[in-house]
């Protein structure tokens, strides 16, 4: 009767341990792994040995063999682990630089040309047009309260009308009341607010930002986007001042040929409520493609302020009144740029960067 | 909503052509999305008879065919094997111009003359059917030589796809798009053929009706009908339902389907012999109970959902024996639906609340014709009116309906309209322009508004099917709305406001273009990389931090919002790699957030129903993230970028301090804190890549380093913490400086720079102080390195003795010593 291969195993997996506790560096264990856990191992031996076994003992040795596999194998990555870390601590040891002792003579200095983003450039061109009408520029938080994106904007919880923004909500608070914004309008709140709590009125101020929409990218639309908005608060401003402001942009922003016009919209927030459209850029009005023959392209929305948006600020309607504008800061990066895909945008492919300047 | 011209004209009389009726229906906020012409291409398309049909030697896909038109045999090479000998078929002859524009012409196939083309009916844009040509025989009599319009009644028309916007409810329909029409063309409205009730019984001593939530169901009217026949509606019903893009089911749907594309009332028909004691209740589901609706689902009723503002509260239709029917205003039940054996209809025609019906859509995920309506909001008015035209269109069909006497109608809760008051002033208050008095009337009462007008004061109540017009300040908004829109936006006057406050940028805003410029003048190409990324990315850098997430994504890996944007940025420049064009430096401006339980300063607000609830918010932060990625960057080139940064910005008082503290993102040996002395901020970091972060980001990363600068724009911004040089200009000495060298022995916790502003302050002399070398050696203390600098002094009071220079020079020395910094 041969006595069991397993009969020294205990001691075979002590010395293995040793072994992997010896190596000092993953070459090292790179080399002996082979010998520890791989063909030329002393466990693969003793697996092929089992043959002198009768069948009936085969199950038991296979189960004390795989044990002790296991417990050299979780060794041997526990010893990679420390060996990696401890080489990764090396190098970067000896890797280490005292950057504030860089000598600035000797350093490498950038001598490239640069490129602006197309949406930076084209919302300061929009911005300095507002700005040369009299208008400031105010900004906003990316995430916002339903009360300010949606309620305060006369858009109650539950009203068809949140339909109309296909939103991304945030895991805060209750379900549905922390968003990230659909729109720059939260910001028209945010600075009506502030108006009223440090009495300063009027208002005159364009909005830029970043906006969501949960809404499937194609060519004409990414999920993340680009709004200008527009608000005026102040005494006696009437929906003229609104078509006014409009057609002004339009001329200093498209040029002088490119012509607005206002058609009956709706928008819970303004009343009476107006789309706005322009000249189309491709054909100049003449009809093509891109304006559906029609020769007018639908370019953002605006309106008279609501009577109920005024009164949710604490802003008095009598005395005052106003008007609220918004548009595509990427939609008229677009369209003058004539962008077919607007993908491209969010691609960072510097053969696209770099041809804005 | 496609609304057919033809039909439009059965209530107004339009003589304008498509294309004037597009521009008018546009200028309505009726917008025309598109226009589909019926019967177009269809003009020169004739009867023809299959005489004989042979086989083309070497084809076997296509055959002669000779077909009579009227005019003799006519040889047609024809590819469909669906016809036999006798079969009448369209055919287009050469110069027709097929729907879509395909013009036939005389071709040869197979060395065969092929004298037009016979068409299927999809070719001719009559259906969908394209597997063969369409045989007319199966659904006409025909007869040669006959143009395919007479022979199939089809009546030239045309539809305009018009988009109606939320706020009117009352312009979903056939009659709601003609009263605004004929409002603004000045012609009168006419109204439908109605039928009376006609039946000797009451319809009281059939059926009954109730409301136990009036809440919910503001009205519900029951007929009863006897004598139905179900069966096919008569063709001109068929034309106008398919003309609005819905199909023909039955004579009965197909009624229902009319009257609610015509008039904006949904209405739904019961079998009456399958419901229980000819009841119809409406009120609350209760919870528990379950209902299979028409599409094979089955429900789970006032359930809460998890839609802000969602009670879980639905309405439902129940019978006699209270058993759920259907899901009120939005689909009936499989058990009471009509059937071809039905012969006794009850109709309900009712007005249920927008809300309610606009939760239980969402929450059930269930919208239909009936629920869109509803949910804006149906005329409570229109119930009966409906039902009396439906009716009238089901007679046709049924010659001998009954319609019992006296409908049910049950009052529930309906809103009142408004009395509204303004005068004339108000008009040109909002509009900019008075509009006449009577323009103003005219305008309104084809509106069905009621009007009176005192003076230059108008009182007016909106009809019960603009539940859009509210009370008070706002409802005169909403009716000077509608005054503008029929007179017309384009005829109002256009003033540009001016206005004595300044327009212009922020401070942080043109610091902002600043930097931007300065980053692009460097040679950054500045990028947009995403807002939302995945969990992957987020554990990258912060391995089970908290994190923002999304409740609903588009895709997993667009979960959780950036925690910084050097991820974006690694990612773009490995893809640019992959292009053959990493040779770059990659910039953005942009958005990082902070889950708000592991800020300092979360942001609160209000939110919630009414803004009742503080809400607490992410912390968002400003920041400017440079990659410098050309071969040969690393963490000096990033240093000397920054450098010039802050020189560009007139930074006065940054030093760059090497750091202990690990910085995410970054290589944890090659990092040092952008430090404002002045005010202790850490305005950033500066340094490399972290090699791993590179390996896990970018497919076969090089070994190459990546130069990181990642700086907090709201801290730049902010002058209490980023220290600006003095606005003051100093005019350079007249008189020549004098330049020394100092070497000190500092030891290695004192910074470079923070030792060289030192020196900068020690004496009034002193103009410059630059870093110019570097050295650690063994011939120096442990933990102590070389720091050698160029210093020069200047005065303005004249040109500086030795003395000065050597007075100046042991001022710096014994400032330095302070330090720990012996000279060397």
């Amino acid at each position: 009767m041969t006595s069991s291969p397993l009969a020294n195993l205990a001691d075979q997996t002590a010395g293995l341990l040793a072994t992997i506790a010896g190596l000092d560096s993953i070459d090292h264990l790179r080399e002996a792994e082979p010998t520890i856990t791989g063909k030329r191992s002393i466990l693969s031996a003793l697996q092929k040995s089992f043959g002198v076994l009768a069948p009936e003992d085969r199950k038991e040795a296979g189960a004390q063999l795989q044990e002790a596999r296991r417990v050299v194998e979780s060794a041997l990555e526990s010893r990679r682990r420390e060996l990696s870390q401890l080489a990764r601590a090396r190098t970067l040891l000896e890797d280490g630089l005292d950057l504030g002792d860089v000598v600035l003579g000797d350093a490498r200095w950038p001598a490239s040309v640069g490129h602006p983003s197309l949406i930076a450039i084209t919302q300061r061109e929009l911005e300095d047009v507002f700005v040369a009408m009299g208008f400031t520029v105010s900004e906003g938080p990316e995430v916002e309260s339903d009360w300010y994106n949606f309620e305060a904007l006369n858009i109650p919880p539950a009203h068809p009308a949140r339909g109309l923004w296909d939103t991304f909500y945030v895991e805060l608070g209750e379900p549905e009341t922390v968003v990230l914004r659909t729109h720059t309008s939260p910001t028209q709140i945010h600075l009506m607010e502030e108006a009223v709590a440090k009495d300063s009125l009027p208002i005159h101020s364009v909005m830029p930002g970043r906006c969501f929409r949960r809404d499937t990218p194609d060519s004409s639309h990414l999920a993340t986007f680009h709004q200008i908005e527009g608000l005026v608060v102040d005494r006696g401003i009437s929906f003229a001042d609104l078509a006014g402001v409009i057609e002004t942009f339009t001329r200093a922003y498209f040029g002088p040929d490119i012509e607005s016009r206002l058609r009956p919209g709706y928008f819970p927030f303004t009343e009476p409520s107006a789309e706005f459209e322009v000249t189309c850029t491709i054909c100049r009005g003449e009809g093509c493609r891109t304006c559906s023959q029609t020769g007018w392209i639908e370019l953002g929305g605006c309106g008279v302020l609501d009577p109920a948006v005024l009164a949710a600020v604490g802003i008095d309607g009598h005395e005052w009144s106003g008007f609220a504008f918004g548009f595509g800061i990427d939609r008229c990066a677009q369209m003058r740029h004539e962008i077919a895909d607007m993908r491209a945008l969010i691609e960072n492919d510097t053969r696209f960067l770099e041809q804005f300047s | 909503m496609k609304i057919s011209l033809a039909w439009l004209r059965e209530f107004v009389e339009l003589t304008e052509s498509s294309d004037e009726l597009r521009v008018i229906l546009d200028d309505l906020g009726l917008v025309v999305e598109g226009v589909e012409r019926v019967g177009e291409g269809l003009e020169d398309v004739v009867v023809a008879r299959i005489d004989e049909i042979h086989a083309i030697e070497g084809a076997d896909r296509v055959r002669l065919v000779v077909v009579d038109a009227g005019h003799g045999p006519l040889e047609i090479v024809c590819g469909a094997m669906n016809i036999d000998l006798g079969d009448h078929v369209p055919l287009a002859p050469i110069g027709a111009v097929l729907p879509g524009g395909f013009v036939i012409a005389q071709r040869q196939m197979r060395g065969v003359t092929s004298n037009g083309m016979l068409c299927s009916a999809r070719e001719l844009g009559l259906g969908d059917d394209h597997r063969g040509l369409m045989v007319l025989d199966e659904i006409i009599e025909p007869v040669v030589g006959v143009g395919l319009m007479e022979a199939l009644s089809i009546t030239p028309d045309v539809v305009f796809d018009i988009t109606v916007e939320g706020n009117r409810p009352d312009a979903w329909s056939v009659e709601g798009v003609a009263r605004d029409l004929a409002t603004r063309l000045g012609r009168p409205l006419w109204s439908p053929r109605l039928a009376e009730p006609n039946g000797e019984e009451t319809s009281a001593a059939y059926a009954s009706a109730g409301i136990d939530d009036p809440d919910l169901c503001g009205r519900l009217t029951v007929s009863v009908l006897h004598h139905v026949r179900v069966g096919p509606s008569p063709s001109w019903v068929v034309d106008r339902v398919q003309s609005a893009g819905m199909r023909a089911i039955s004579n009965v749907v197909d009624a229902s389907n009319l009257v609610m594309l015509e008039l904006g009332q949904p209405t739904h028909a019961y079998d009456a012999a399958h419901v229980a004691q000819r009841t119809l209740r409406a009120r609350r589901a209760r919870r528990g109970e379950m209902l299979v609706t028409l599409d094979g689902v089955q429900r789970e009723l006032a359930t809460a959902g998890r839609g802000l503002g969602d009670t879980g509260e639905d309405c439902v239709i129940v019978d006699g024996d209270d058993t759920v029917l259907g899901l009120a205003g939005i689909m009936g039940g499989a058990t009471s639906e009509i059937n071809d054996a039905t012969t006794d209809v009850l109709l309900e025609s009712a007005y249920f609340d927008p809300m309610g019906i606009a939760r239980s859509s969402k929450r059930h995920g269930l919208r239909t014709e009936g629920s869109n309506r509803f949910e804006r909001g149906v005329d409570p008015g229109l119930a009966l009116r409906a039902a009396a035209r439906f009716v009238h269109v089901l007679h046709e069909s049924c010659p001998e309906l009954e319609w019992l006497r006296d409908p049910l109608d049950v009052a529930g809760i309906t809103p009142t309209p408004p009395t509204i008051e303004f005068d004339e002033r108000d008009i040109a208050r909002v509009l900019g322009v008075a509009i006449e008095s009577d323009e103003v009337t005219s305008i309104l009462t084809g509106l069905r508004f009621d009007v009176s007008v005192s003076g230059e004061r108008f009182t007016v109540v909106p009809p019960r099917a603009r539940p859009d017009v509210r009370g008070g300040v706002a409802g005169s908004a909403d009716v000077i709305e509608e005054i503008a829109r029929l007179h017309g936006y384009g005829r109002l006057p256009r003033h540009t406001p001016t206005w004595p406050q300044p327009g212009g940028l922020s401070e942080r805003q043109k610091l902002r273009r600043h930097l931007r410029d300065v980053v692009v003048d460097l040679g950054a190409a500045e990028c947009w990389t995403p807002t939302l990324g995945s969990d992957g990315d987020f554990d990258l850098l912060r391995p089970e931090g908290a994190r923002v997430r999304i409740t609903n994504p588009l895709a997993s890996d667009e979960a959780v919002l950036r925690a910084t944007m050097i991820t974006g940025l690694v990612r773009a420049w490995g893809k640019n790699l992959e292009r053959g064009t990493g040779n770059v430096v990659l910039a953005e401006i942009g958005n990082v957030f902070t889950h708000p339980d592991v800020t300092a300063s979360p942001r609160m607000t209000k939110g919630g129903v009414g803004g009742s609830v503080t809400l607490t918010l992410p912390q968002e932060n400003e920041r400017l993230t440079v990659v410098l990625g050309r071969e040969g960057d690393d963490a000096t080139a990033a240093v000397a970028f920054w450098a010039t940064v802050a020189e560009r910005l007139g930074l006065a008082d940054v030093v760059v301090r090497t750091s202990d503290t690990p910085e995410p993102g970054f290589h944890p040996t090659r990092v040092a804190q952008l430090v404002d002395r002045a005010s202790g901020t850490v305005l950033g970091s500066v340094g490399e890549v972290d090699s791993v972060l590179v390996e896990g980001l970018v497919a076969s990363a090089p070994a190459r380093r990546l130069g990181l600068v990642d700086v907090d724009f709201d801290a730049l911004s902010d002058p209490s913490r980023a220290t600006r040089r003095s606005e003051f200009a100093k005019v350079p000495s007249r008189f020549p400086s004098a330049v020394i060298d100092l070497a000190f022995v500092a030891p290695e916790p004192l910074h470079a720079q923070d030792l060289a502003f030192e020196l900068r302050g020690a004496s009034e002399l002193v103009e410059k102080v630059e870093l110019f070398d570097v050295y650690r050696g063994s011939n120096l203390p442990d933990g102590t390195r070389s720091l050698a600098y160029r210093v020069r002094f200047s005065s303005d009071e004249g040109t500086l003795s030795e003395v000065h220079v050597a007075t100046a020079r042991d001022q710096l020395i014994a400032r330095a010593g302070s330090l720990g910094a012996t000279l060397r």
